[in-house]
């Protein structure tokens, strides 16, 4: 295997993945572009030197369809030999664009590539796209469909997670993410957003509550109790899970990811690349695994897909400095922190997506870049980055800084 | 095919409009085979063919347009395996879907003259039709049953329908098979008009003398379906939605809802050919694949329709009908009956010990009829007739005239035995008394009465006036004729009767006391008490088995073992579940009344007491899921076997009805004889070995099933005909 390198990331501030975000009123396409021109740029990137561009977008249809990751190269003035791909596992996607990036690098097929994942929330909803598990009633009844949430109450339930548990998780969340913008932590990755006559739209993630405490979170209501009770989701868990007496719906706004717009991109190659364009590598990118999982219960993979990227890079996880996890929903982050025995210390130490949101195909991406960035600031040397995924999978990436 | 048959008479008028008549010779309904569909081939065949036609009426010569399949011809092939290559078994699926399509694409404009019921495949022939108006008359109506047993609309109905009305808006009608009145049916767009009957085929003449089409809607290009298509997003939502409703309902247990979901989901998505293509394999997949249609067809139609016309009923005695019945005791029980008694014009005279007891015995009564007057289902003069039939009473003497006296006082062999010798005292000789009781022996029972040939059993289910079945009990004693006027007192009540032999817990309770009895036993076993909950709920009983004794109390249940115990010393064996009601029970946990059994009830519903795990620690591995589910079926199934081979049971039929209308056993099974007919004998003697494997002996199959699987038998024979 060819060592391949992380030479540099950027992304978008996340914006509210609402009519009222800042974000909203730019199209898919201009908002993919943001990260691919800050790294053309930061770089000086003569951009034909890329084998390939990989963008992850869960919702690929309507504006964000049709190969979206194209349109943004060509948009970003990419030199027009640069081909792309849009790729889709859920959520694990910017991620999982990451490993397709640099899966050829490793392979001796390529030297210079860029991973990364687009979605606008706000102008493409969430489940737009359709698809077989929900929709189609055979599907539905074979995989024992059920909204997510219900599956991250499920988990909850099956822990035995409590609601303070959660809410204590979420706020700790907005504290840190507050921290991290406040010590400037985040300004290398993040590209600040301008529209075309020049005006900022957005230049810090725009959902971070720092005032939000435990007890502010306390007046939530549960967002999941009719949906599990009065739709027969519960029911439906339960035919997987019977040994649960009862599914407590404890997951809410404040204690899941936030709805969001955004974009990340992230640049990497071989030795032979970094030579040629003077890039630095900062981190080798030393296994990445995809598993799957019972698609019910969905949320519970990215433990299953850490061991294995650990087994890949014959590593155990006291070998690892920092942990990345996405904060999809509280529950799924105790649940790692508590299979793989992970101090809370060393697990998310900047926040994530339930202060700064989850922009599904970009998140990946994103995260993967965020604690790049912080195994540099405080001088640490490994990190594991892992998403649950939708359906009933997980992916997972171990880096080392060079 | 037998073409001779003419099920539909043709005419054509100077106007050139035929009226296809539907009059199936010999019959009293019309129904569809193959006979009918040759019929109507000939008829659609020659309105399009001869020119001097301009249109066609389709109506019916009987009262009811068409009932649908005829399932009792279906039952001639409940046992018959189907090992037809897939091509030929689609062929003679789609026989009837293919009939109806040529209606519609015959050319000419035909019209359904909806005169009376149109049922199944009768109103699918009439969504066929291009036009359809309907007889404004009580009692007719339409609709689309076939989901209720276990089988789909295969004539097109899951295609038409969403092209006509919407798909959300036939989801209803598909999935839960209503039948709707001219008033609904219009509103719904089920039909397009309604006529008075006399004016009906003139109302359809002048139709196809105006503008009529000969093209359905979903025939003319660039058709878009109202409302819009299922990935529409207007309506794909709805579709996540009643997907999980349905799973969470069925628990996986009826193909059918699934198939009709599948039908619109799939099907509407294609031009109207393909759809019906669908359609026709996911019928010919659940009638085929799977045995709960033919289960449930078998039970819940043919053998129950076999019980109410009195399958037991022994002949040459002359039919019975009671006048004046005597009903002793008037508590939750003896009020319901006194109720439906009544409410079949029977005078009834309600005695209890004291007046007090009697008028509370009538006072349920009015309850439940006035309910039914606030709710608008009943006139309060009818309900008003319905009450002055019931007479509180204390008096013995007033059942000197009495025809039938039921007598359903606290489940005491003392107490009852003091009844039956009051009773004998009083009525006249040929006056039968019947028994209620879940479990007391008919023949120790009789043993108080001088006349033990005229006493039997009649056990009703709580609440009488809801519960459907009644199990007929046969004493040692009880003599023909009293067998054939208890069976003529039940049908004169509208309930349906299974008829027994007499043994401790007869079949029902027995039957559902196996269940019950094997998964309290569980929780001794270790198994988590939600797992077995919900692994019966999954199984299909209505409502888990600890809830349910928590509900009836475990006081009654400890107080009933000690009963059995002292009244049966060289008989009585206690249960799997005994020691641990004992346990509850000295820990004052006496079930739901008092807030406290294998539950905790409290205000915001009931959680699992936890202090439960601690009687019974939890096994370190729990069972799987589906061998949970396994045992709970199969130990009442083979607890079914073992009533079978100790001469309780007269026939398959009787369990299975009883069973299912009785206690609760799952719908979808056909009853327990029916399931095990339908995994096949051999694999349920295998399955059950493998359960006794893992759980215990009590799951290992009697000699009766072994024997039958080695013979290669089964309960029902080649079909159900006794």
């Amino acid at each position: 295997m060819n060592e391949t390198f992380i030479f540099d990331h950027a992304r978008t501030p996340r914006g509210k993945g609402k009519p009222d975000g800042s974000l909203h009123e730019m199209t898919p396409v201009k908002l993919a572009r943001v990260p691919l021109v800050a790294l053309r740029e930061r770089n000086h990137l003569d951009t034909r030197e890329l084998s390939d561009v990989v963008m992850g977008c869960v919702a690929p249809v309507g504006e964000q369809g049709g190969n979206i990751a194209r349109m943004a190269v060509l948009d970003a003035d990419y030199d027009q030999s640069v081909p792309a791909i849009q790729i889709n596992r859920y959520c694990g996607s910017g991620l999982e664009a990451v490993a397709m990036a640099a899966a050829p690098v490793m392979a001796g097929q390529a030297d210079l590539a860029i991973g990364g994942g687009i979605e606008m929330m706000s102008r493409v909803p969430m489940g737009a796209d359709g698809g077989a598990w929900a929709q189609d009633p055979q599907m539905s009844a074979k995989t024992h469909f059920v909204m997510q949430g219900i599956s991250a109450d499920l988990l909850a339930s099956l822990r035995g997670h409590s609601r303070r548990d959660l809410d204590s998780y979420a706020a700790e969340s907005h504290r840190r993410a507050a921290r991290a913008w406040a010590e400037g932590r985040f300004d290398a990755a993040v590209v600040p957003v301008t529209d075309f006559i020049g005006l900022t739209l957005l230049a810090r993630d725009e959902t971070i509550r720092p005032d939000t405490t435990v007890d502010t979170l306390a007046a939530l209501k549960p967002a999941f109790t009719d949906m599990g009770t009065k739709y027969g989701y519960d029911a439906v868990a339960q035919q997987v899970y019977p040994q649960v007496e009862r599914i407590e719906h404890l997951h809410h706004a404040g204690n899941s990811s936030g709805i969001v717009d955004g974009a990340a991109a992230v640049l990497v190659g071989n030795a032979a690349a970094a030579q040629r364009l003077q890039l630095k590598p900062r981190a080798r990118i030393r296994s990445f695994a995809a598993i799957g999982s019972e698609p019910t219960l969905m949320l519970d993979g990215p433990a299953k897909a850490a061991r294995r990227a650990l087994q890949r890079a014959g590593m155990a996880a006291s070998d690892i400095d920092l942990w990345e996890l996405n904060e999809a929903f509280s529950s799924v982050v105790l649940t790692m922190m508590e299979e793989l025995n992970i101090p809370h210390e060393r697990m998310n130490v900047n926040g994530g997506a339930i202060a700064m949101g989850h922009p599904l195909g970009a998140t990946g991406a994103m995260i993967l870049g965020t604690v790049l960035d912080e195994l540099e600031r405080s001088g640490k040397s490994t990190a594991l980055v892992s998403l649950c995924v939708a359906a009933g999978m997980g992916s997972a990436m171990v880096i080392e800084r060079v | 095919m037998n073409p001779s048959i003419e099920v539909i008479r043709m005419a054509v008028d100077a106007d050139g409009v035929a009226t296809l008549t539907i009059d199936y010779p010999g019959k009293s309904m019309n129904v569809i085979d193959q006979s009918f569909m040759d019929s109507l081939s000939v008829c659609i065949d020659r309105v399009a063919s001869d020119v001097a036609i301009r249109g066609a009426i389709i109506t019916s010569g009987k009262d009811a347009f068409v009932a649908g399949a005829d399932l009792l011809a279906m039952e001639a092939n409940l046992d018959s395996v189907d090992n037809d290559p897939p091509a030929v078994a689609f062929e003679k699926y789609a026989s009837l879907s293919r009939a109806i399509r040529r209606v519609e694409t015959c050319g000419k404009p035909v019209v359904a003259a909806i005169n009376g019921i149109a049922m199944g495949g009768g109103f699918e022939l009439c969504l066929g039709c291009h036009w359809r108006v309907m007889a404004d008359a009580p009692g007719v109506v339409v609709g689309l049953p076939e989901v209720q047993v276990g089988l789909l609309p295969g004539g097109g109905g899951t295609q038409r329908l969403p092209r006509m009305i919407g798909i959300m808006a036939a989801m209803p009608w598909l999935m839960e098979g209503k039948s709707a009145n001219p008033a609904a049916a219009l509103k719904a767009g089920l039909v397009n008009a309604l006529a008075a009957p006399a004016e009906l085929l003139s109302v359809a003449k002048a139709w196809l003398m105006g503008q009529p089409t000969a093209t359905q809607p979903w025939d003319v290009k660039g058709f878009k379906i109202p409302g819009g298509g299922p990935t529409d997003a207007r309506v794909a939502p709805g579709f996540v939605v009643a997907n999980t409703m349905t799973l969470a309902a069925t628990n996986g247990n009826m193909p059918a809802p699934l198939a009709i979901q599948s039908c619109l989901y799939e099907g509407t998505q294609l031009p109207i050919d393909k759809g019906l293509r669908i359609e026709t394999k996911y019928l010919l997949d659940v009638a085929t694949h799977s045995p709960v249609s033919r289960s449930m067809i078998r039970t819940l139609f043919i053998n129950k329709g076999k019980a109410e016309k009195g399958m037991h009923r022994p002949a040459g005695f002359a039919p019975f009908k009671c006048r004046k019945l005597g009903m002793i005791g008037a508590g939750m029980m003896g009020g319901g009956i006194a109720l439906v008694a009544a409410q079949r014009g029977i005078e009834v005279v309600l005695i209890d010990r004291d007046a007090e007891a009697a008028e509370r015995g009538k006072g349920h009564a009015r309850k439940v009829l006035s309910r039914q007057v606030e709710k608008g289902r009943m006139a309060q003069d009818k309900a008003d007739g319905i009450l002055a039939r019931i007479q509180p009473a204390t008096d013995y003497e007033l059942l000197r005239d009495a025809d039938m006296v039921v007598e359903a006082v606290f489940e005491d062999r003392a107490i009852k035995a003091e009844v039956t010798k009051r009773l004998d005292a009083v009525l006249p000789p040929t006056c039968v008394l019947a028994t209620n009781t879940s479990a007391l022996p008919i023949s120790l029972l009789a043993k108080a009465s001088a006349r033990p040939d005229r006493f039997i059993g009649l056990h009703f289910f709580s609440p009488a006036d809801r519960m459907p079945l009644v199990e007929v009990i046969r004493g040692q004693d009880t003599s023909d004729s009293t067998l054939a006027q208890a069976l003529d007192f039940v049908a004169q009540l509208k309930k349906t009767p299974i008829v027994v032999n007499d043994a401790r817990g007869f079949f029902t309770s027995r039957f559902i006391g196996a269940f019950i009895d094997d998964a309290i036993g569980m929780v001794a076993e270790g198994i988590a008490p939600a797992l077995i909950e919900h692994c019966a709920r999954q199984a299909g009983m209505p409502v888990g088995p600890l809830a349910i004794t928590d509900e009836l109390s475990i006081e009654l249940s400890v107080h009933a073992g000690q009963a059995q115990a002292k009244e049966f010393p060289d008989t009585y064996q206690p249960g799997r579940s005994v020691p641990v009601l004992q346990r509850l029970y000295e820990l004052g946990r006496l079930g739901k009344k008092v807030g406290r059994g294998f539950y905790d009830h409290g205000e915001q519903g009931k959680r699992i007491w936890s202090g439960l795990a601690e009687l019974y620690p939890l096994r370190a591995e729990q069972p799987q899921l589906r061998d949970l589910r396994q045992r709970i079926l199969y130990v009442q199934a083979l607890d079914a076997a073992k009533a079978m081979a100790q001469g309780v049971l007269l026939s398959p039929a009787d369990g299975d009805i009883g069973a299912i209308l009785g206690v609760g056993f799952p719908a979808y099974t056909g009853g327990p004889f029916c399931f095990i007919d339908g995994i096949g004998l051999p694999a349920f003697v295998a399955e059950a070995d493998r359960l006794a494997e893992l759980f215990g002996e009590h799951l290992r199959p009697n000699d009766l099933l072994r024997e039958m699987a080695a013979k290669g038998q089964t309960f029902y024979g080649r079909t159900a005909r006794a």
